[in-house]
């Protein structure tokens, strides 16, 4: 297949854009693999993309129940960051980003990564020294962390109400300059077509519908498209972990599925560089390069399949928008949309062997996921190739939870809708 | 007389002039026209440039779904960018300015981008800027020096920074019925349903309610359809039931009939009147929702068919008929279905010239035969539009042989010559609102559009919604919805009469004219018909990636213009029926919402602000504010000329030395009271007080269920069956909610309730070897003697005639008392204890002094108390009590829990005596340029003026068995390195000697 | 969405919290069985479909209600006080479209 580049868009131009190829094959499904990965969205791909790049297992499957990347990888803010506060988050993230770093070239796709910046807006003092525990912790691991002024702040983001008369006056900030924002259908169409190049069938509008198992052992799944085997059958379905893992037999998991919200502004030109997040709320806000504001808040706050939000978060959302932007209010939101979250009981994820023998389980992303995905597949990858983690996901066990080595981030317990 | 203005006719009101300005020039217009009508008839044709090639255009529409003229409004400063000047209504003074162009709308140097053409095609940009692999511009250096240039070339308007001074308000409605459209469907809904005795709403998003009534030209019950949606109109606003919402659109579906809407208040006048908002966002719960949003012309899609003139044939009607407007002098048609024949008639009559009628079909019907003709139009059948002519704007077409059936040309080229050409591409029912609430779309291959399913939520359709089109249609099924959603009888009275133009209502399944040259599907984002194959080469096919890969539908009119016809030719690249391409689902909102209208009353008010009882003394003796989480604080009362650590060195020193005031007031105070009050608090604290005596206090800790720490105070028995419960400020609403839920879930049997008392409390602490004396000497009605106020007592008494209790517990480490009294009578107190204390220099202190105090005592926080550390980790295992399970006590030692490398609170010492600081962390080996192996960090630091050191708390891995060794403070982010010995948490009077006194 | 308290009638779920999975059992409070605490704790049904769950009246008069909702649709198909007894009046099963 061709690479692409400026001289293959100007050679094809010349032709009339008529011998561009799919981006990705359209084949049928094997009757077997040796590992099927369940989940067309990001990291199900981007697990795809690696066992085929970096451990040479090529006879892989993706199976997706409907379009590719129709999940959160399409539903995000775009967001890209490592600023965590506990070192097994940082280490997980800061890899990520590294991979983030040279995604476009690896996959030779622009997936248009900005390392803009994201910053995160201080309030009180505490909240300050709040930000600089966690950017310290950020410093202690080689990750790029600053504190910034307000006057610094000021000159970054000018539209930013930084007067002290705000309800909520801004003190200062913790930026993480590496951070930034990626195009997210990109990355979802970058890593199917690098997958593909690599001989992985991605196998769209196939849904999985029970598991075959030999004994205890899950040996390969039904589908609406036929019984497919395979040798390891991994799981990257997020917001449908727990449905999934009921049809496996596993009625309960720490997970509960909530929908998130994220909504787009008409078009703009420049006004915010930087991802930027609130601190007296929950609040974040990028500009697309098409130049719509982008911006979130809270989970809707109740288990939920529906892709669906409701009214108060939007105007809560809205609301905290004009507390940091008050000249935007004749803006106008263009577009919203729900994701399924799968939010676990700490906050962090799950990238396992089992639990059950022949099954590798991905999940628990909370809305974190986009940010994660060339790790998650990275790792996950190397969890399935090798039946044991790497020690970038070696935490993020399932068990851990009831081990007590939790790994709560916001220290909000076992309470999915606050993480 | 403008050049385009007919002599009569239109809803305008030609005697009134309004003036106003576009892109600096003046212009003129009637009261009752659009920005758009104004400028057409002013002989503008150029409206906007298009979002990638900069491409001129002109107006499409004349609604909502205007794609292409968008303008951005000024009012002073205030910019309002991204408007569509159809939905301008003009007032004196308007300044509207064009976006999106360098330096002018006629001469814009984004139009070079057009010169990229075929390499700009749709997703170009995955495709490049990856940039080198190796050297100075690697990884995402390259990426990101482009999209500098790409970010600036790309978005439509500027947004302001300059605050809005406007007030935005929120309301919530109920009613038995919303109808949503105010066309003949709407108004005959609304009608019935009122007359049945419902309370309706009726919203329209336009100024004036009646749809297409308005200009239609058609006749209802003998009179125009305009004055008959105006008496109906009239009628209905004669119902005390009836609340009628103009200018409102119902943007959003949700749950529960919950439907959201943007009332236009004042953006239409000059001045708004006092009081006024600008805009106000309705919550409507509604009973049933009759949908009567009608329909929208789809366009063709050929080449040239977006050069500055080419517009929606009814859109052309209605500027005529409503605002008495000519989109041309000669004006051509191009459809593929009979409702653009009315449309020549319509302009006909108003004055222009028809010159031709272009129909892709063969078989055009004798009555639409006969419309040509009264039109005077030459009517091309089996013909299309291959092209058009002009700069930024129109001066003519080419037209060729065309056969529906294989979509082939022959013959030759001929060209027309016309100033105006008007397309109808056949009609989409507008389901926005029934897809927001779940519904599928399902295609009807007659209508050749995607028709509303059965309801998922309470709603009933009526008219053109349901691909009913003709007038007579939408009267019958209105006043059917109406009285089906008031619970009414079907009725069998005689239905007003309508007398239209006739027409069927099916076009042909012609969407695409393929001949050479860029035929746009989405106008505003530059989507072409090649851009769409281009998708379906790469296997982009579905409609989701179609939307995605091509940004088609992504624009600020969301598709309503372009869904279709790019559904349409995806659907005849792969060779499959529409429906198999896929139905988009609309999500809320169905037009762009302001901002500014969601955050209603927020809008400057993010959240309330509360404050004690004692906040205006504290403000008008000198207290800096600290503002944590809701509340406000003193932080410290400065003297001039203090720094912040001088004041509150000075604050807790003389304290220390004599006595010191502070307002406790915010915490959290519950009263836990019932017959097996002493019961629960067994269960809910790791501690036991059920042996604790009356008018006795203790400290407890609370375990979440998980088994870490989640909230200490200190909790007061007030008699047998009554306690006090104290929380820390922050976790005051979630330990209320905690309780409660344990009372009304799990322990239901158990006699007791919980109830928040903290607003109903003042409450002052008074501490310092002076304390007591102070308090004896304005404490009437008890004595405050050891022996009646011993350690953790309570007593009640009077100050200042006031009922006060007071317990004897401390903070800060000195002798301290707890002084509360009913909040209103808390300054009074606070004043007498003031007052009192003078003659002992009695200071006021603040939260910095509190949190110094409590940082020599050792004493946690909110800082500690994290919702990551356990009991163990504080050194507060000694009051786990091992004689009854509590909440927590199960789960708090799991192995993860007891690991011995968990972080531990120790304490800190500076030993190069400069100040530390939170969230520094600490390490054993100091390494400024690479920092690494963090042991952890500095939850709280002061300077101790009872040490004279700057010291800190700290939680640290190892803890308590690292006391009395070295270390380092590691604080890269403010430059702060340092040695530091480790030593316990509890660095003065250790063994409480001093508040045991 | 509406949630239909038995003491207030039909309130917009803004004046509720949200308190998860109703179908967990806390073991007794002096049980030692881990592994009932841990699903207590960390484990949830999670369906998509009908979920039993607890939501407080936190704006309103501060009860507990079982609701049963579906997660897909976000229908409520009953509410009653979480301690047991009175259903709300206007259970909307029959009302399903």
């Amino acid at each position: 297949m061709a690479e692409y580049s400026a001289f293959s868009l100007l050679k094809n131009a010349l032709t009339g854009n008529k011998d561009w190829k799919p981006a990705w094959r359209k084949p049928d499904p094997k009757a077997s693999y040796d590992v099927i990965v369940i989940g067309g969205g990001g990291h199900g791909l981007s697990t795809a993309y690696y066992l085929a790049k970096e451990h040479g297992i090529t006879n892989v499957a993706v199976l997706e129940k409907g379009w590719l990347g129709s999940g959160n990888v399409g539903r995000n803010t775009t967001a890209v960051r490592s600023n965590y506060l506990l070192p097994q988050n940082t280490r997980f993230y800061e890899h990520s980003m590294k991979l983030w770093e040279n995604l476009s070239h690896d996959l030779n796709y622009n997936v248009m990564f900005s390392q803009r910046g994201c910053l995160n807006l201080a309030h009180t003092p505490a909240q300050l020294d709040d930000y600089a525990r966690r950017g310290n912790a950020m410093r202690h691991l080689g990750v790029d962390a600053e504190l910034m002024n307000v006057d610094q702040i000021k000159r970054l983001v000018p539209a930013l109400d930084v007067s002290g008369s705000a309800r909520f006056p801004v003190l200062g900030g913790l930026m993480q300059p590496r951070a930034g924002t990626a195009r997210h259908d990109a990355v979802a169409w970058g890593y199917a077509r690098g997958a593909d190049r690599r001989g992985v069938d991605i196998i769209e509008n196939c849904e999985v519908t029970g598991f075959l198992r030999d004994g205890g052992r899950i040996t390969g799944v039904t589908t609406t498209r036929g019984e497919i085997r395979a040798k390891k059958v991994a799981l990257a379905v997020a917001g449908s972990t727990g449905h999934v893992m009921q049809l496996a037999g596993i009625s309960h998991m720490p997970i509960e599925s909530h929908v998130l919200q994220a909504f787009v502004s008409e078009s703009l030109k420049p006004i915010v560089d930087t991802v930027l997040t609130f601190g007296m709320g929950h609040f974040y806000i990028s500009q697309s390069d098409k130049g719509g504001l982008v911006y979130g808040g809270d989970l809707d706050g109740y288990n939920s399949y529906a892709q669906r939000g409701s009214l108060p978060i939007v105007d809560e959302v809205m609301s905290e928008m004009l507390a940091l932007f008050p000249g935007l209010a004749r803006v106008r939101m263009l577009r919203s949309w729900g994701g399924l979250c799968d939010m676990t009981m700490d906050g962090s994820p799950i990238i396992t062997t089992g639990p059950l023998p022949g099954m590798y389980l991905n999940c628990g992303w909370c809305y974190g996921g986009f940010k994660a995905t060339p790790a998650s597949g990275w790792c996950f990858a190397h969890t399935i190739a090798k039946d044991e983690p790497h020690e970038f996901n070696a935490p993020f066990t399932l068990d851990r939870f009831y081990r007590g080595l939790i790994i709560d981030d916001k220290g909000q317990g076992a309470n999915p809708r606050l993480h | 007389m403008s050049p385009r203005r007919t002599e009569t006719g239109g809803r305008i009101d030609r005697l009134r002039t309004i003036r106003f300005t576009f892109d600096g020039a003046p212009y003129t217009g009637h009261a009752g026209d659009t920005l758009a009508s104004a400028l057409l008839a002013n002989g503008v044709t150029l409206f906007g440039r298009s979002f990638k090639y900069h491409r001129p255009r002109g107006l499409l529409a004349a609604g909502v779904e205007e794609p292409n003229a968008l303008v951005t409004v000024l009012r002073g400063e205030v910019r309002e960018p991204n408007i569509a000047a159809t939905m301008v209504e003009i007032y004196d003074g308007l300044v509207a300015v064009s976006q999106n162009r360098t330096p002018s709308l006629a001469w814009d140097i984004g139009a070079l981008n057009q010169l990229g053409g075929k390499i700009l095609s749709a997703g170009f940009y995955y495709k490049t800027f990856m940039g080198p692999v190796i050297g100075p511009l690697k990884g995402t250096r390259f990426w990101m020096f482009c999209e500098h240039f790409i970010r600036r070339a790309a978005g439509l308007g500027k947004a302001g920074t300059a605050p809005d001074p406007a007030r935005y308000e929120r309301m919530n409605a109920f009613c038995d019925v919303l109808v949503v459209g105010s066309g003949p469907a709407g108004l005959m809904a609304a009608k019935a349903a009122a007359d049945q005795g419902a309370r309706v709403i009726l919203a329209d998003l336009e100024a004036h309610f009646g749809g297409s009534a308005n200009w239609s030209g058609e006749t209802i019950d003998g009179m125009s359809a305009a004055d008959w949606a105006q008496r109906t109109v009239a009628q209905l606003g004669g119902n005390d039931n009836v609340r009628l919402l103009p200018r409102t659109t119902v943007w959003g579906y949700y749950d529960g009939n919950t439907l959201a809407a943007l009332e236009r208040v004042t953006d239409h006048k000059e001045v708004a009147a006092k009081g006024e908002p600008r805009q106000r966002y309705w919550a409507i719960r509604a009973g049933t929702v009759v949908l009567a949003t009608g329909s929208f012309e789809r366009p063709l899609v050929f080449p040239g068919n977006d050069r500055p003139g080419v517009m929606l044939a009814h859109a052309a009607e209605r500027y005529a008929n409503e605002y008495g407007v000519l989109s041309g002098q000669r004006i051509a048609l191009f459809t593929n279905n009979d409702s653009a024949y009315r449309s020549a008639v319509a302009l006909k009559k108003a004055g222009a010239a028809i010159v031709a009628i272009i129909d892709v079909r063969s078989d055009v019907s004798n009555e639409m035969r006969r419309l040509a003709s009264d039109a005077e139009a030459e009517l091309l059948a089996d013909h299309a539009v291959v092209a058009t002519e002009g700069g930024k704007a129109l001066t003519g077409l080419k037209v060729q042989r065309f056969d529906a059936m294989s979509g082939a040309l022959s013959g030759d080229e001929r060209s027309i010559h016309a100033d105006s050409l008007l397309i109808s591409g056949g009609w989409s029912p507008t389901i926005h609102l029934a897809s927001q609430a779940g519904a599928k779309a399902e295609w009807d291959p007659a209508r050749q559009a995607f028709l509303p399913p059965k309801p998922t939520h309470r709603w009933i359709g009526a008219g053109a919604f349901t691909g009913s089109f003709s007038t007579a249609e939408a009267i019958a099924e209105g006043r059917a919805a109406g009285l089906q959603a008031a619970g009414g009888a079907e009725s069998s009275a005689p239905l007003p009469v309508v007398e239209a133009a006739p027409g069927n209502p099916d076009p042909a399944p012609v969407f695409e004219i393929k001949a050479k040259g860029k035929s746009f599907v989405d106008f505003q984002h530059d989507v072409t018909a090649e851009d769409v194959r281009l998708a379906h080469r790469e296997g982009f096919v579905s409609v989701e990636h179609l939307k995605r890969y091509t940004t088609l539908g992504m624009a600020t009119d969301q598709g309503k213009n372009s869904n279709v016809p790019g559904l349409a030719i995806m659907a005849e690249a792969l060779g499959k029926p529409i429906p198999e391409v896929g139905t988009t689902r609309f999500r809320p909102p169905y037009t762009a919402v302001s901002i500014g209208s969601l955050a209603a009353e927020r809008f400057g008010d993010l959240k309330p602000e509360r404050l004690t009882p004692m906040h205006d003394w504290h403000l008008a003796n000198g207290a800096r504010m600290y503002s944590a989480g809701l509340w406000y604080r003193p932080m410290i009362y400065g003297l001039a000329g203090e720094t912040v650590e001088q004041a509150y060195v000075r604050e807790a020193r003389a304290t220390r030395e004599s006595a010191g005031i502070v307002d406790v007031s915010t915490l959290g105070k519950i009263a836990v009271q019932g017959p097996d009050a002493a019961e629960f608090l067994d269960r809910v604290y790791t501690n036991m007080f059920s042996t604790l005596a009356v008018g006795k206090a203790r400290y407890g800790l609370m375990l979440r269920e998980d088994g870490l720490a989640f909230d200490d105070g200190t909790t007061w028995r007030l008699g047998e069956q009554e306690f006090l419960m104290t929380t820390t400020t922050a976790n005051a609403g979630k330990v209320m909610q905690h309780l409660e839920y344990f009372l009304d879930v799990i322990w239901p049997e158990l006699k007791v309730t919980v109830t928040s008392v903290t607003d109903e409390w003042a409450g002052a602490a008074i501490g310092g070897p002076n304390a007591r004396a102070i308090l004896a000497s304005c404490v009437t009605g008890t004595a405050v003697d050891n022996a009646a106020l011993p350690f953790m007592g309570i007593v009640q008494g009077r100050i200042a005639g006031v009922p006060v209790m007071i317990c004897r517990l401390s903070f800060s480490g000195e002798m301290a008392f707890e002084v509360y009294s009913g909040a209103g009578y808390g300054t009074h107190v606070w004043e007498a204890l003031i007052e009192a204390g003078k003659p002992f220099g009695l200071v006021t202190y603040g939260l910095e002094a509190l949190g110094t105090m409590r940082i020599e005592k050792g004493h946690v926080t909110g800082a500690e108390i994290d919702g990551r550390t356990t009991a163990r980790d504080l050194h507060l295992d000694w009051m786990l009590s091992k004689k009854k399970p509590f909440i927590g006590s199960a789960m708090m030692d799991r192995e993860g829990l007891i690991a011995p490398d968990r972080l531990e609170l120790v304490g800190l010492i500076a030993l190069d005596n400069r100040p530390l600081n939170g969230g520094g962390h600490i390490v054993e080996e100091l390494d400024e340029a690479n920092p690494h192996d963090s042991l952890g960090h500095i939850t709280a630091c002061c300077y101790s003026p009872a040490l004279g050191k700057y010291i800190a708390l700290a939680l640290v891995k190892g803890g308590k068995a690292r006391h009395g060794t070295r270390a380092f403070v590691s604080d890269p982010l403010r430059n702060r390195f340092g040695p530091v010995e480790i030593v316990s948490n509890h660095f003065y009077d250790p063994d409480g000697s001093r508040m045991h006194g | 969405m509406l949630i239909t308290c038995p003491y207030c009638g039909p309130r917009d779920v803004i004046e509720f919290t949200y308190q998860g999975d109703g179908n967990r059992e806390r073991p007794q409070p002096a049980s030692q069985d881990l592994d009932a605490w841990n699903a207590y704790v960390y484990d949830r049904l999670n369906p998509a479909g009908d979920h039993s769950e607890i939501w407080q009246h936190s704006g309103g008069c501060r009860a507990h209600l079982r609701v049963v909702r579906n997660t897909i649709t976000h229908e409520i198909l009953s509410t009653e006080f979480a301690r047991g007894g009175h259903k709300s009046a206007d259970n909307r099963a029959e009302d399903r479209p």
